[in-house]
Protein backbone atom coordinates (compact mmCIF):
# COMPACT_ATOMS: atom_id res chain seq x y z
CA UNK A 1 0.00 0.00 0.00
CA UNK A 2 1.27 3.62 -0.36
CA UNK A 3 1.64 4.44 3.10
CA UNK A 4 4.92 2.06 4.23
CA UNK A 5 2.82 2.20 7.94
CA UNK A 6 0.15 0.10 6.41
CA UNK A 7 2.37 -2.28 4.87
CA UNK A 8 4.83 -2.68 8.08
CA UNK A 9 3.62 -0.66 11.35
CA UNK A 10 1.48 -3.51 12.74
CA UNK A 11 2.08 -4.51 16.27
CA UNK A 12 3.60 -8.14 16.68
CA UNK A 13 0.74 -9.61 17.86
CA UNK A 14 -0.88 -8.15 14.70
CA UNK A 15 1.68 -9.29 12.47
CA UNK A 16 1.31 -13.07 14.12
CA UNK A 17 -1.90 -12.93 13.22
CA UNK A 18 -1.73 -11.91 9.89
CA UNK A 19 1.16 -14.71 9.02
CA UNK A 20 -1.92 -17.38 10.35
CA UNK A 21 -4.67 -16.15 8.60
CA UNK A 22 -2.22 -16.67 5.55
CA UNK A 23 -0.80 -19.88 6.78
CA UNK A 24 -4.58 -21.11 7.22
CA UNK A 25 -6.24 -19.68 3.94
CA UNK A 26 -3.11 -19.95 1.45
CA UNK A 27 -4.19 -16.44 0.26
CA UNK A 28 -2.30 -12.69 1.34
CA UNK A 29 -4.40 -11.50 3.81
CA UNK A 30 -6.27 -8.77 1.82
CA UNK A 31 -5.77 -5.17 2.19
CA UNK A 32 -9.23 -4.19 3.35
CA UNK A 33 -8.82 -6.42 6.14
CA UNK A 34 -5.27 -5.03 6.52
CA UNK A 35 -6.25 -1.22 6.78
CA UNK A 36 -8.61 -2.02 9.42
CA UNK A 37 -5.98 -3.45 11.87
CA UNK A 38 -3.79 -0.44 11.75
CA UNK A 39 -4.28 1.92 14.69
CA UNK A 40 -7.96 0.12 15.24
CA UNK A 41 -8.84 2.57 17.88
CA UNK A 42 -8.62 5.67 14.91
CA UNK A 43 -11.41 4.04 12.36
CA UNK A 44 -10.83 -0.15 11.92
CA UNK A 45 -12.67 -0.82 15.23
CA UNK A 46 -15.69 2.10 14.40
CA UNK A 47 -15.67 1.41 10.31
CA UNK A 48 -15.55 -2.69 10.68
CA UNK A 49 -19.07 -1.64 13.22
CA UNK A 50 -20.68 0.52 10.98
CA UNK A 51 -19.70 -1.99 8.02
CA UNK A 52 -21.16 -5.17 9.99
CA UNK A 53 -24.35 -3.26 10.66
CA UNK A 54 -25.04 -2.32 7.25
CA UNK A 55 -24.50 -5.80 5.95
CA UNK A 56 -25.25 -7.98 8.55
CA UNK A 57 -27.62 -5.82 10.87
CA UNK A 58 -31.33 -6.58 10.99
CA UNK A 59 -32.98 -5.74 7.73
CA UNK A 60 -35.23 -6.56 4.95
CA UNK A 61 -32.81 -6.77 2.69
CA UNK A 62 -31.15 -9.69 2.38
CA UNK A 63 -27.38 -10.63 2.84
CA UNK A 64 -26.80 -11.13 -0.96
CA UNK A 65 -28.85 -7.74 -1.93
CA UNK A 66 -26.82 -5.79 0.21
CA UNK A 67 -23.66 -7.80 -0.84
CA UNK A 68 -24.81 -6.54 -4.33
CA UNK A 69 -25.24 -3.46 -3.35
CA UNK A 70 -21.92 -2.57 -2.23
CA UNK A 71 -20.52 -3.97 -5.33
CA UNK A 72 -22.79 -2.02 -7.14
CA UNK A 73 -21.66 0.78 -5.95
CA UNK A 74 -18.07 -0.04 -6.09
CA UNK A 75 -18.51 -0.54 -9.85
CA UNK A 76 -20.28 3.22 -10.33
CA UNK A 77 -16.87 3.96 -8.82
CA UNK A 78 -15.01 2.05 -10.53
CA UNK A 79 -13.09 0.47 -7.45
CA UNK A 80 -11.55 -2.35 -9.15
CA UNK A 81 -10.77 -4.11 -5.11
CA UNK A 82 -14.21 -3.80 -4.04
CA UNK A 83 -15.23 -4.88 -7.34
CA UNK A 84 -13.94 -8.49 -6.85
CA UNK A 85 -14.47 -8.39 -3.92
CA UNK A 86 -18.61 -7.78 -3.39
CA UNK A 87 -19.00 -9.34 -6.89
CA UNK A 88 -17.80 -12.84 -5.12
CA UNK A 89 -19.63 -12.36 -2.52
CA UNK A 90 -22.62 -11.73 -3.64
CA UNK A 91 -22.37 -14.26 -6.66
CA UNK A 92 -21.88 -16.93 -3.63
CA UNK A 93 -24.44 -15.43 -0.93
CA UNK A 94 -26.29 -15.62 -4.10
CA UNK A 95 -25.11 -18.79 -5.41
CA UNK A 96 -26.07 -17.38 -8.79
CA UNK A 97 -23.13 -15.84 -10.00
CA UNK A 98 -24.97 -14.96 -13.49
CA UNK A 99 -27.28 -12.91 -11.83
CA UNK A 100 -25.11 -11.00 -10.46
CA UNK A 101 -22.56 -10.50 -13.45
CA UNK A 102 -26.11 -9.22 -14.99
CA UNK A 103 -27.05 -6.83 -12.46
CA UNK A 104 -23.09 -5.12 -13.07
CA UNK A 105 -23.52 -5.41 -17.10
CA UNK A 106 -26.81 -3.98 -17.49
CA UNK A 107 -28.96 -3.05 -14.71
CA UNK A 108 -32.08 -1.98 -16.67
CA UNK A 109 -32.44 -6.01 -18.55
CA UNK A 110 -30.76 -7.89 -15.21
CA UNK A 111 -33.07 -10.89 -13.70
CA UNK A 112 -33.99 -8.67 -10.07
CA UNK A 113 -36.79 -8.08 -8.57
CA UNK A 114 -38.09 -4.10 -9.34
CA UNK A 115 -37.35 -2.84 -5.49
CA UNK A 116 -33.90 -3.85 -5.89
CA UNK A 117 -33.16 -2.52 -9.41
CA UNK A 118 -34.87 1.06 -8.94
CA UNK A 119 -33.24 0.67 -5.26
CA UNK A 120 -29.82 -0.06 -7.25
CA UNK A 121 -30.46 2.91 -9.50
CA UNK A 122 -30.86 5.21 -7.09
CA UNK A 123 -27.68 4.24 -5.22
CA UNK A 124 -25.58 4.84 -8.72
CA UNK A 125 -27.55 8.34 -9.32
CA UNK A 126 -26.17 9.37 -5.79
CA UNK A 127 -22.46 8.08 -5.47
CA UNK A 128 -21.98 8.94 -9.40
CA UNK A 129 -23.64 12.51 -8.68
CA UNK A 130 -23.51 13.03 -4.80
CA UNK A 131 -26.71 13.72 -4.75
CA UNK A 132 -30.80 12.40 -5.50
CA UNK A 133 -34.28 14.19 -6.07
CA UNK A 134 -37.29 13.26 -3.92
CA UNK A 135 -38.59 12.77 -7.04
CA UNK A 136 -35.98 9.68 -7.18
CA UNK A 137 -36.54 8.66 -4.01
CA UNK A 138 -40.45 8.43 -4.58
CA UNK A 139 -39.61 6.43 -7.86
CA UNK A 140 -37.44 4.02 -5.31
CA UNK A 141 -40.80 3.61 -2.63
CA UNK A 142 -43.45 3.29 -5.99
CA UNK A 143 -41.49 0.25 -7.36
CA UNK A 144 -42.93 -1.34 -4.06
CA UNK A 145 -39.61 -0.72 -1.34
CA UNK A 146 -40.18 0.49 1.96
CA UNK A 147 -38.46 4.06 3.57
CA UNK A 148 -36.66 1.34 5.78
CA UNK A 149 -35.27 -0.65 3.10
CA UNK A 150 -34.26 2.74 1.63
CA UNK A 151 -32.40 3.86 4.52
CA UNK A 152 -30.43 0.68 4.83
CA UNK A 153 -29.66 0.88 1.44
CA UNK A 154 -28.25 3.98 1.68
CA UNK A 155 -26.26 2.68 4.66
CA UNK A 156 -24.41 0.41 2.63
CA UNK A 157 -23.78 2.83 0.09
CA UNK A 158 -22.20 5.41 2.79
CA UNK A 159 -20.20 2.20 3.99
CA UNK A 160 -18.48 1.10 0.58
CA UNK A 161 -18.11 4.48 -1.12
CA UNK A 162 -15.69 5.04 1.90
CA UNK A 163 -13.96 1.67 1.89
CA UNK A 164 -13.58 2.50 -2.57
CA UNK A 165 -12.03 5.63 -1.47
CA UNK A 166 -9.76 4.57 0.84
CA UNK A 167 -8.89 1.52 -1.42
CA UNK A 168 -8.46 3.44 -4.25
CA UNK A 169 -5.98 6.41 -1.80
CA UNK A 170 -4.10 3.93 -0.33
CA UNK A 171 -3.65 1.42 -3.22
CA UNK A 172 -5.23 -1.82 -2.52
CA UNK A 173 -3.65 -4.83 -4.29
CA UNK A 174 -6.55 -6.69 -6.43
CA UNK A 175 -6.77 -9.77 -5.56
CA UNK A 176 -6.58 -13.13 -7.49
CA UNK A 177 -10.04 -14.73 -8.19
CA UNK A 178 -8.80 -17.45 -5.79
CA UNK A 179 -7.91 -14.72 -3.22
CA UNK A 180 -11.28 -13.33 -3.47
CA UNK A 181 -13.37 -16.43 -3.07
CA UNK A 182 -11.72 -17.12 -0.24
CA UNK A 183 -12.82 -13.89 1.04
CA UNK A 184 -15.99 -13.69 -0.01
CA UNK A 185 -16.54 -17.21 2.28
CA UNK A 186 -14.92 -15.14 5.27
CA UNK A 187 -17.54 -12.77 4.77
CA UNK A 188 -20.18 -14.66 4.86
CA UNK A 189 -19.02 -17.07 7.49
CA UNK A 190 -18.10 -14.03 9.54
CA UNK A 191 -19.37 -10.99 9.00
CA UNK A 192 -17.11 -7.66 9.02
CA UNK A 193 -16.27 -7.20 12.67
CA UNK B 1 -37.92 5.14 9.31
CA UNK B 2 -36.68 4.96 13.82
CA UNK B 3 -34.79 8.49 13.70
CA UNK B 4 -32.27 6.22 15.89
CA UNK B 5 -31.43 3.43 13.99
CA UNK B 6 -28.28 1.44 15.14
CA UNK B 7 -26.93 1.71 11.54
CA UNK B 8 -26.89 5.84 11.56
CA UNK B 9 -25.57 5.47 15.29
CA UNK B 10 -22.95 3.37 14.79
CA UNK B 11 -21.95 5.66 11.75
CA UNK B 12 -22.03 8.92 13.87
CA UNK B 13 -19.60 6.56 16.32
CA UNK B 14 -17.37 6.97 13.34
CA UNK B 15 -17.44 10.38 12.37
CA UNK B 16 -17.31 11.30 16.00
CA UNK B 17 -14.39 9.30 16.77
CA UNK B 18 -11.85 10.51 13.65
CA UNK B 19 -12.84 14.13 13.73
CA UNK B 20 -13.33 14.85 17.95
CA UNK B 21 -11.19 11.73 19.36
CA UNK B 22 -7.33 12.17 19.52
CA UNK B 23 -5.31 12.02 16.55
CA UNK B 24 -1.64 12.84 15.30
CA UNK B 25 -3.41 15.72 12.87
CA UNK B 26 -4.66 18.52 14.85
CA UNK B 27 -9.07 18.29 15.00
CA UNK B 28 -9.06 21.45 12.58
CA UNK B 29 -7.12 19.72 9.75
CA UNK B 30 -9.20 16.01 10.39
CA UNK B 31 -12.00 18.64 9.95
CA UNK B 32 -10.52 20.41 6.95
CA UNK B 33 -9.92 16.97 5.26
CA UNK B 34 -13.62 15.67 6.54
CA UNK B 35 -15.06 18.65 4.35
CA UNK B 36 -12.55 18.98 1.70
CA UNK B 37 -12.43 22.69 2.37
CA UNK B 38 -9.65 25.39 3.48
CA UNK B 39 -6.63 23.19 3.32
CA UNK B 40 -3.36 24.71 2.31
CA UNK B 41 -1.37 22.81 -0.57
CA UNK B 42 -0.27 20.72 -1.53
CA UNK B 43 -2.68 18.41 0.89
CA UNK B 44 -5.61 20.16 -0.51
CA UNK B 45 -4.40 18.26 -4.05
CA UNK B 46 -4.11 15.20 -2.38
CA UNK B 47 -7.21 15.36 -0.22
CA UNK B 48 -9.57 16.74 -3.09
CA UNK B 49 -8.95 13.62 -4.92
CA UNK B 50 -9.62 11.51 -2.18
CA UNK B 51 -12.86 12.90 -2.34
CA UNK B 52 -14.08 13.18 -5.78
CA UNK B 53 -11.26 10.95 -8.21
CA UNK B 54 -9.45 8.94 -5.76
CA UNK B 55 -8.41 6.84 -8.97
CA UNK B 56 -6.22 9.85 -9.95
CA UNK B 57 -3.90 9.65 -6.52
CA UNK B 58 -0.47 9.22 -7.65
CA UNK B 59 2.52 8.16 -5.31
CA UNK B 60 3.69 12.27 -6.18
CA UNK B 61 0.59 13.25 -4.39
CA UNK B 62 1.73 11.66 -0.87
CA UNK B 63 5.62 12.40 -1.47
CA UNK B 64 4.36 16.14 -2.03
CA UNK B 65 2.40 16.01 0.88
CA UNK B 66 5.57 14.20 3.32
CA UNK B 67 7.71 16.85 1.88
CA UNK B 68 5.49 19.28 2.77
CA UNK B 69 6.20 18.16 6.37
CA UNK B 70 3.05 15.69 6.94
CA UNK B 71 3.72 12.40 8.59
CA UNK B 72 2.47 9.04 7.66
CA UNK B 73 0.02 9.05 10.55
CA UNK B 74 -0.74 12.59 9.71
CA UNK B 75 -1.74 11.40 6.28
CA UNK B 76 -3.10 7.90 7.20
CA UNK B 77 -5.75 10.23 9.45
CA UNK B 78 -6.81 13.03 6.66
CA UNK B 79 -7.31 10.03 3.90
CA UNK B 80 -9.26 8.69 6.23
CA UNK B 81 -11.11 11.80 7.00
CA UNK B 82 -11.60 12.54 3.47
CA UNK B 83 -13.11 9.71 2.67
CA UNK B 84 -15.51 9.43 5.41
CA UNK B 85 -16.52 12.83 4.84
CA UNK B 86 -17.71 11.87 1.54
CA UNK B 87 -19.67 8.95 1.51
CA UNK B 88 -21.56 11.10 4.77
CA UNK B 89 -22.22 13.92 2.41
CA UNK B 90 -23.96 11.05 0.43
CA UNK B 91 -25.53 8.93 3.29
CA UNK B 92 -26.99 12.56 4.31
CA UNK B 93 -28.52 13.46 1.23
CA UNK B 94 -29.41 10.56 0.87
CA UNK B 95 -31.90 10.37 4.17
CA UNK B 96 -32.79 14.16 3.34
CA UNK B 97 -34.34 13.21 0.05
CA UNK B 98 -35.90 10.22 1.69
CA UNK B 99 -37.51 12.08 4.44
CA UNK B 100 -38.68 15.22 1.57
CA UNK B 101 -40.26 11.72 -0.61
CA UNK B 102 -41.63 10.53 2.73
CA UNK B 103 -42.80 13.94 3.62
CA UNK B 104 -40.39 13.95 6.87
CA UNK B 105 -38.68 17.16 5.97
Amino acid sequence: MRLEILNHGYRPGTKLLFAIIKLVTRQPVPDAARLVFYRPDFYGARAKEFTHEAMRGPSAWSVADRELMAAYVSAVNENAFCVGAHTATASQAYQDAPKVAAVLADLETAPVEEPLRATLRMLGTLTAEGSVSAADMRAVLAAGTSPQQVGDALAVCAAFDTTNRLADAFGFEVLSPEGFEAGAKYLLNRGYR
Amino acid sequence: MPEDDKKRAAHRALVDRILNGAGQATAGQRARAFGNDGLAPPLDVLIGKVATSPAQLTEADFAAARAAGCTEDQLFELVVCAAVGRSSRLYEAGLAALAEATGGA
